[in-house]
């Protein structure tokens, strides 16, 4: 089965001399392609009092360029049923599109054109602004969202990663069109991006028309953000806030730790732990105690996110607010059992069977196969990871489990954010 | 694209179709019952009935499903909506067998342990609850509630509270008694495998199972609507939503097509990933209209394709700054465009190939051609789906203008207003 995942001899990849990296793994199986990637162009680069202006720019390259109007783009793709899309991140910003294989030239020409030829509308980036605004409005009333942004505020104080990528209607309304345009003049650059296509395309046929739109771009005196990135300051005590969203029915509850990154040796390890903390079958340990057992939430999981520098690791429920408490100590009390007790043979055996039985679905469309590839170059781990997966997985122990759980998961030192009604709002 | 169908002897209806692109397999059965099968008293039954199937059985005691699914490397769920309930499992094809015995054991060996239904009970609540927090949810069942005066389309298929906190153990088997059975169910399996092969694998698992006696359906067709519909809703938040249904045609009516390229011209395609948004709809009537202009931060729209008649549904997130009113002027300005003058032959034939793309695109997994192979099967039939395209493709401007002036006009139309109480 493995000989189908794609390797080494089927993802062709190529080094542009301007410093941009192709992947391509062609399927011609239906008449789509798929594109993906990314510049670096995130919110590191971004002064704190301008948080969004990152993903502002790159929402902005679509809005116009010396060529096309916004409506021309949008009349141009979708009257042939294709789609690309910009987004910002923390590291970098990127971008996403697919398109029927005979369309596939003007998506191209249309990528080019937004990365090399933006112009930056004032009165599209005010049209844009607004959105985004009413947007961060909608967000101070989603309990979910709430949460989140709380968390990775306590988890990450005076840390990139403790900012929103959206940024925050104070900042978010002070930018302006000159902002974005020098954010672009100042941070993309070619150097480092990567185009990964995946679909009915000849490679060959797939780098021709990369270099012809794309080969030539040259940015002279741009030095893309890429830079390693610290961790936060360890957890010694305790952090936590609640929100009040009033109005609301139901909490959410966000209760976790500092993880760590993707390259770092511990993740595949802890991803094992993980799995059977809040993901395996129904949310793992966590659906079994919290949903099944007590009826507490319709969720309740648990995440792992490793990226360029350590992202969090926590669990995550939704509750009616009288049971927020039960909810904590709920979490806490898997996460002791996790440190405690060595997790069975079984346990560890049905996640790693999961996690590698689980490849051929993930790798069943064009865009879990680009995904998969993005991340492979994004963090390096080979054109052949997806040949030495099953090996990587098979090769944690129920020893390994209960370190990650010691390392990782202190049920008494934790960050806890809840955004909810008052308590008193809720029924049991 | 060739489909199998087979009828077996007990009444259960099997469609089938190779898909050779991965080796993966998707299997589904669909029941011929949702929430349109509810009367007041029993609401959200047919989706807690669901959830029971997950907790247990003498072949699968509770949490076993989960847990072979998972260590098969598979992916699985269930579903409910207004006019079905659903369950499939997508496996690598060599574990196929395990989701056929599963599927085959649940439809008549679900336990419903009367333990079980209290703590399903707060789930289903915290479900509600959760959906309560969106603005969207409780304007879009205002809307629906109101637009359906005599149809069970009247509810939404979560069920209303007061239900939530009275159904009882023996409704639930009742409800399972009555609707889970052969010949009330469609069996769809698509992927890597022989389709004479996976019939009589089927028919090994499906056939012993009998019949049941045809559940009585309920019979409740809403009255012409005489005049607009208009409801206001208050609630927290600092953003307000316009949202209007238009009575729309059922999937079987020959209207439908043509109004899914009115749609389509208004609000854009429709996607047919069934875990993806749908396509972005920036060259829409109403994107340009409303969001374009500055006076809405989205649009959305959507025709689902229904048993019966429904709505077409269009949504639209007011600016901050801007208005309801100011919103719905520009709304029945472009719905009255399309309903007086003719579409662009351009419109038509963009509308036409977005269809096409999204056919694509779908095809890529198993699991959405599986979905969409029953979905049809219930809503019309496996033919409404073959020929979908092609019925697209004979759609003209004359028709697209016949449906726009039938269907898009106000008396036909319920407007929910959003109006939020917070800063």
């Amino acid at each position: 089965m493995t000989a189908s995942y794609p390797s080494p001899e089927t993802i062709a990849r190529t080094e542009l001399p301007n410093g941009i990296t192709l992947l391509v793994s062609e399927n011609h199986d239906s008449p789509a392609v798929v594109l993906s990637g990314y510049l670096w162009a995130g919110s590191l680069g971004e002064a704190p009092g301008q948080a969004g202006l990152a993903n502002l720019t790159a929402a902005m390259l679509l809005r116009g360029t010396e060529a096309r109007s916004f409506g021309e783009i949008n009349q141009a793709l979708e009257s042939v049923g294709a789609q690309l899309g910009f987004h910002g991140g923390v590291h970098t910003a990127g971008f996403g599109g697919k398109a029927l294989a005979e369309d596939l030239d003007l998506l191209l020409a249309i990528l080019a054109d937004c990365l090399r030829r933006p112009i930056f509308p004032s009165d599209e980036t005010e049209k844009l602004q607004g959105q985004i605004l009413t947007d961060l409005q909608r967000r101070e009333h989603d309990t979910r969202r709430m949460a989140d942004l709380t968390f990775n505020a306590l988890l990450y104080p005076d840390h990139p990663y403790g900012r929103s990528v959206q940024g925050y209607k104070d900042t978010v309304s002070g930018l302006g069109r000159d902002d974005a345009a020098n954010f672009y003049r100042r941070c993309y650059s070619p150097q480092g991006m990567i185009i990964v296509l995946v679909g009915a395309v000849q490679a060959g046929a797939a780098l021709d028309k990369v270099q012809a739109a794309l080969g030539d771009w040259r940015t002279p005196g741009v030095t893309p953000i890429r830079m390693g990135i610290a961790s936060p300051a360890p957890l010694t005590e305790t952090r936590s806030q609640a929100v009040i969203v009033e109005g609301k029915t139901q909490a959410d509850v966000m209760l976790g730790w500092l993880g760590m990154t993707r390259t770092d040796p511990d993740y595949m390890k802890a991803s094992l732990a993980n799995n059977i903390l809040g993901v395996f079958g129904m949310m793992g340990r966590l659906g079994d105690d919290l949903r099944d057992r007590q009826g507490l939430a319709y969720y309740v999981y648990s995440r792992l996110e490793a990226g360029l520098g350590a992202g969090p690791w926590a669990a995550v429920a939704g509750v009616n607010p009288a049971n927020i408490q039960r909810t904590i100590d709920g979490i806490r009390g898997e996460v002791r059992r996790l440190r405690q007790e060595p997790v069975s043979a079984d346990d560890l055996a049905n996640s790693q069977l999961f996690l590698t039985g689980s490849l051929p679905l993930r790798l069943e469309t064009n865009e879990g196969v680009a995904g998969t590839l993005l991340d492979m170059e994004r963090y390096g781990l080979g054109l052949d990871y997806l040949q030495r997966y099953a090996g990587l997985v098979n090769a944690v122990t129920i020893q390994d489990v209960q370190e990650m759980s010691l390392k990782y998961l202190d049920p008494d030192v934790y960050v806890l954010a809840v955004a909810g009604p008052t308590p008193e709002a809720g029924q049991s | 694209m060739t489909i199998h169908k087979h009828t077996l002897d007990n009444g259960l209806t099997v469609v089938l179709k190779e898909s050779r692109r991965a080796p993966v397999t998707t299997f589904w059965v669909w029941y011929r019952v949702g929430s349109r099968d509810e009367v007041p008293g029993i609401t959200g039954i047919a989706h807690w009935a669901e959830h029971m199937l997950f907790k247990g059985s003498e072949a699968f005691p509770k949490g076993e499903i989960d847990t072979q699914i998972a260590r098969n490397g598979g992916a699985m769920n269930g579903f409910t909506w207004l006019d079905f309930t659903t369950f499939f499992e997508t496996l690598p094809s060599d574990r196929i067998d395990l989701s056929l015995h599963i599927e085959a054991d649940r439809m008549v060996n679900a336990l419903f342990d009367p333990q079980e239904i209290e703590p399903e009970r707060t789930v289903i609540i915290s479900e509600r609850q959760g959906a309560e927090n969106s603005p969207t949810f409780l304007l879009g069942e205002e809307v629906v509630g109101a637009a359906f005066r005599v149809h069970p389309y009247h509810h939404d298929t979560i069920g209303d509270m007061c239900d939530l906190e009275t159904i009882s153990h023996d409704d639930l088997w009742r409800h399972y008694q009555t609707h889970y059975g052969p010949n009330n169910a469609v069996a769809v399996a698509v992927g890597d495998f022989e389709a004479a092969e996976m019939l009589t694998r089927i028919r090994d698992r499906f056939g012993p199972i009998p019949a049941r006696s045809k559940p009585r359906p309920v019979n409740r067709p809403e009255p012409p609507q005489r005049g607009e519909r208009r409801v206001r809703l208050e609630g927290p938040g600092s953003t307000a939503y316009l949202q209007a249904g238009y009575r729309a045609p059922a999937a079987t009516d020959p209207d439908f097509f043509p109004m899914l390229v009115a749609t389509s011209i208004l609000t854009g395609a429709s996607g047919m990933n069934l875990f993806a948004p749908g396509p972005p709809n920036r060259s829409s009537r109403l994107y340009k209209a409303l969001v374009e202009t500055g006076l809405a931060a989205g649009i959305s729209g959507s025709l689902p394709a229904m048993l019966d008649p429904f709505l077409y549904d269009v949504t639209v997130t007011v600016r901050t700054g801007r208005t309801l009113d100011e919103v719905e002027a520009v709304l029945d300005a472009e719905i009255d465009r399309i309903a007086h003058e003719p579409i662009a032959g351009q419109e038509l034939h963009t509308a036409i190939k977005q269809a096409k793309a999204q056919f694509a695109y779908s095809a890529e997994s198993v699991t959405n051609q599986g979905f969409w192979l029953g979905y049809s099967s219930v809503v019309a039939n496996t033919s409404w789906f073959e020929s979908f395209l092609d019925r697209l493709c004979a759609v003209t401007v004359d028709d697209v203008g016949r449906v726009a002036e039938a269907y898009l006009v106000r008396r036909n139309r319920t407007v929910g207003h959003y109006v939020p109480q917070g800063a």
